[in-house]
């Protein structure tokens, strides 16, 4: 259940609207079911209160489509952001993607949001969905209703959610929260435990499932380049697949490397994967070594910042100690 | 018709496996997909596989040929090989469907024979629906999820699996198999037809009609105003037309092995901006445009070209898998499906 | 594996000669390497050619098929395969498969008709192979005005063809013009479109139009002012291909797809395409 109610959404960007603070919403538009929401322009009282929604299924982090929205017009455009989103946000306006004073960002409180997949698999056929405190009720086409424990329907990033405070926004809607000490890490040292063999399994298996959709590079407030090179027929990676397999670990791999010490860990990759690869474990992996051999980094934490990896210091370490302090194998 | 113990599942698929590669859908932690059957494996429970069936006949990468280049000459090597004979068992009616709507493709002059092979040596036991899900459309291609076709068509209750062989080709397979399995009467089978058709009859789309769309409909959607807030959130990722049963566009690339040349061809997305960018210029500048491509091509120009066939078999999938939940249903209800029906 | 002839599988051609025609455009003589033509075409209809390891793509063919000796592309540099095969050299094997789309109705709807021909720079290459059939079928049509232009006088493409045979055949006239002024020229400068409507040609006539979609455009606008009608204009289309038998999907616009139901459209059929081009 999320602490602020969609009608105190709906009122206060109905109030923008009016006073012409903002000509645009961009928010959740309500879909067939209940958990399949897309992320719409509202630009009338009327259009909110008709098709807008805020519940457990607004996940889509709406940072990125700031970089195409703010190039329509100078007008401003009101975004809701999440806590997550707005590490997103700021992270973008330090590598000047968008125009800051062409948006209104309220910041709302996030209980977790569902994963509408995890729901699926406790329940067929499903009719509606409805939050109930630490309960979802779920109406099924077949069974009956059932009573599904909210914390378990939640995506691994917000099962670990790295912080509950808003680092950015033009005003809050409800009461601001803290940065976690999250157990996001702990996958990631599973992985490390692994044998280079084991490890190389791990990820063979996983990314073998990889259709190169490009979903998670298309979703990634961190991918805004005009231009992917996987999109550039003469890069000799253009998208799509080779015929061998090592194609889609370089894709992936390349990809993490080209959003080192720029990812926030907003795990929007993962939730967009039709085939479930967990690609955040790369990102984490990344984040986590900054951590431990920079000193703790939080991509987008505030506006400006310079990540270590591209801030050069003459304590900077050599290659010989990353294997020194990552361990053998890392 | 034929009817066979549950508990001899395990034998029948050891018998089909005999004389043809088994594949079926399996449980995996990422959901369900097609895995070449071996003992010990089951059949999955769920409703469909994540990505389609497509892939047995129009494969995500194929070798088309290799080059031998030297110097100046080249040696073009056809690596075409004969497929094996397979089994395709479990297949869902959207995804039988889905190959006829491939086949008017693939198989028209000049015939593809790569594809064609595949679909030469390949046999289709169907599975019918008992539990169609909430976002299953099937009925408004006109597809019956309780008569699911394919070589040979299967139902499973309980207890037991009936088979009944629509094909020549089924119908062989199925001889083959006449040790483990006894006649029977359709009177289980049709019992449980009715269930499943009052079941599909009240699925949340099941008012949603294609009428409104189809043949030479071009001029009436293509400028429609709604496409530009229809294609407004697309992330421009190929997602929806690689889940897709029918999406079938490609492209073909060669691959420098450093001991030759590979040509291959893979599937390609028309939601991608560089679908049809050539040296000279860009037709489809802007996501609106490659966005409804991909809708017209379903609902309007396949159509017109295949005698008003959609090109969208209302499997669900797409529903299920797009990131920003923008999909063929809410397009043909915001286009009017709807109204028109 | 099945004795069908797989579409996508080509052959191999063989480089026999290169001619400069402009300083972006050659043209490539190709024949089998038992000196044959890869295979039998009609005016209009397009070739896939390759180099392995660099790409494929469609030309429009620019030989008549009167010629029985070989096959010509005349092509421009502007891409990836292109620069490629530019930089060939004569005994340079590459990939050809074909022919593509349909033809201009040469043996039907042309026959017994006034043709007049209107290209802008490389798009003369595909009219080259209608304009090569008409001469050789001379009696077939009536009278044969050729308008062609160029940015330039080294930009034109065929030019030694042009002015050594086309002009000094019996009922053909050409009409040459470049865009700007050049000492060495005496011809007529100005852009194609206006040169049409100077020349104000009778509305008896099938007009074929080939060159950049301005050009397309405004000479199409210019015939229609003249009082031709849509019908009585044809034209060709260039989208991306990859497989050239309209199963690919690049090229499809509405329900056409330009690889196999073009590349040659009359005006009017244009018309009912989604404005997509």
């Amino acid at each position: 259940m999320q602490e602020v109610k969609r009608e105190a959404l709906i009122a206060r960007a109905a109030e923008l609207l009016e006073n012409g603070t903002v000509d645009r919403v961009l928010g959740w538009k309500a879909g067939e079911f209940d958990y399949d929401l897309t992320p719409a322009l509202f630009h009338s009282a009327g259009e909110l209160e008709s098709d807008f929604v805020w519940n457990g299924f607004c996940g889509a982090n709406f940072s990125k489509y700031l970089v195409k929205e703010t190039g329509k017009s100078e007008n401003k455009v009101l975004v809701f952001l999440k806590p997550c989103d707005t590490y997103s946000f700021n992270q973008l306006l330090t590598e000047h993607r968008f125009s800051r004073d062409r948006v209104y960002a309220i910041g709302v409180p996030c209980e977790g949001m569902l994963d509408a997949g995890r729901i699926k698999d406790s329940a067929e056929g499903i009719a509606s969905v409805r939050e109930d405190g630490d309960h979802v009720l779920v109406e099924t086409l077949y069974d009956g209703t059932l009573t599904l424990d909210r914390t378990s329907l939640l995506p691994d990033r917000c099962r670990n959610c790295k912080s509950k405070k808003h680092v950015a926004y033009d005003e809050l809607l409800g009461s601001d929260g803290e940065v976690l000490d999250s157990h996001r890490f702990d996958e990631v040292e599973q992985l490390e435990r692994m044998t280079p063999d084991e490890r190389f399994a791990f990820w063979q298996n996983e990314l073998s499932r990889c259709i190169r959709c490009n979903a998670c590079r298309d979703v990634c407030p961190a991918c805004t380049c005009e231009k992917c090179v996987f999109d550039n027929p003469n890069s000799g990676v253009e998208n799509k697949a080779a015929a061998n397999s090592f194609e889609e670990k370089m894709f992936h791999i390349i990809r993490a490397f080209h959003v080192v010490g720029r990812c926030t860990d907003c795990g929007e990759c993962s939730r967009v994967c039709p085939q479930h690869i967990p690609l955040h474990l790369l990102n984490r992996k990344f984040i986590k070594d900054i951590d431990q051999f920079y000193g703790d980094y939080q991509a987008g934490a505030e506006v400006g910042s310079r990540a270590p990896i591209v801030n050069y210091s003459a304590g900077d370490l050599e290659p010989y100690e990353a294997v020194e302090r990552g361990g053998s194998d890392a | 018709m034929r009817k066979l113990s549950l508990d001899k599942l395990d034998a029948l698929f050891a018998a089909i496996s005999a004389t043809n590669t088994l594949y079926l859908p399996v449980d995996t932690k990422a959901g369900a997909r097609f895995e070449r059957w071996e003992s010990g494996k089951t059949l999955s429970t769920a409703l469909n596989t994540v990505r389609s069936a497509k892939d047995f006949f129009f494969p995500q990468t194929e070798n088309l040929m290799d080059f031998k280049v030297e110097g100046k000459s080249i040696e073009i090597i056809d690596t075409r090989t004969e497929s094996e004979d397979f089994v395709l068992f479990g297949v869902r009616a959207c995804d039988v469907k889905s190959f006829e709507v491939l086949d008017r493709v693939f198989l028209a002059d000049p015939v593809d024979t790569y594809y064609k092979n595949r679909r030469d040596h390949g046999v289709i036991f169907s599975m019918a629906c008992t539990r169609p899900v909430e976002s299953c459309f099937c009925g408004t291609f006109g597809i019956d999820a309780a008569n699911p076709g394919g070589d040979v068509a299967c139902h499973m209750t309980d207890d037991a699996l009936y088979l009944q062989a629509n094909t020549d080709k089924g119908q062989r397979v199925l001889d083959s198999l006449d040790s483990l399995t006894e006649a029977c009467t359709t009177e289980v089978v049709d019992e449980q037809n009715a269930l499943i058709r009052e079941r599909l009859a009240r699925l949340p789309l099941a008012d949603l009609s294609a009428e409104a769309f189809g043949s030479g409909k071009t001029a009436e959607y293509f400028d429609a105003p709604e496409w530009k807030q229809l294609s407004e959130s697309c992330l421009g990722c190929g997602t929806c037309t690689f889940v897709c049963p029918t999406c079938q566009c490609y492209d073909i690339k060669d691959f420098n092995t450093g001991h030759g040349v590979k040509r291959f061809r893979c599937w390609d997305s028309c939601m991608y901006s560089e679908f049809t960018k050539m040296s000279a210029g860009q037709p489809r500048l802007t996501q609106l445009e490659r966005f409804r491509q991909r809708f017209m091509h379903k609902l309007v120009y396949y159509p017109t070209n295949n005698d008003g066939l959609f090109s969208c078999v209302g499997c669900g999938r797409c529903v299920a898998k797009c990131p920003i939940h923008m999909n063929i249903v809410k397009v043909m209800k915001t286009l009017g499906g709807r109204e028109h029906a | 594996m099945p004795e069908l002839k797989e579409p996508l599988i080509p052959v191999v051609g063989v480089v026999t000669d290169i001619r400069i025609d402009t300083p972006d455009v050659k043209t490539f003589r190709v024949v089998t390497p038992d000196g044959k033509k890869a295979f039998e075409h009609k005016p209009g209809q397009c070739a896939m050619l390759s180099i392995p390891g660099v790409g494929e793509a469609m030309f429009s063919i620019t030989s008549s098929p009167t010629n029985e000796e070989y096959m010509e592309f005349s092509i421009k540099k502007c891409g990836c395969v292109t620069e490629w095969l530019h930089s060939m050299e004569v005994g340079q094997q590459i990939t050809i498969r074909g022919p593509y789309g349909n033809a201009f109705p040469v043996d039907t709807a042309f026959v017994g008709h006034d043709m007049l021909f209107i290209a802008g720079g490389i798009g003369l290459a595909p009219l080259r192979s209608v304009i090569n059939y008409c001469r050789h079928y001379r009696d077939r049509y009536g009278k044969i005005d050729v308008v062609y232009g160029s940015r330039s006088m080294q930009d034109l493409v065929d030019y030694k063809e042009i002015i050594d045979e086309w002009a000094n055949d019996a009922g053909v006239t050409v009409h040459l013009t470049i865009d700007r002024e050049q000492p060495e020229w005496t011809g007529h400068v100005g852009f194609v479109p206006n040169y049409v409507k100077e020349l104000g040609f009778s509305t008896d006539k099938i007009a074929i139009l080939c060159g950049p979609p301005i050009m397309i455009k405004f000479t199409l606008a210019g015939l229609q002012e003249l009082g031709f009608d849509k019908t009585q204009v044809y034209t060709t289309m260039e989208l991306r291909m990859k497989c050239g038998i309209g199963k690919c999907g690049r090229c499809n616009i509405g329900s056409k797809y330009v690889c196999k139901d073009g590349p040659v459209f009359r005006c009017d059929q244009i018309d009912e395409l989604p404005n997509e081009y």
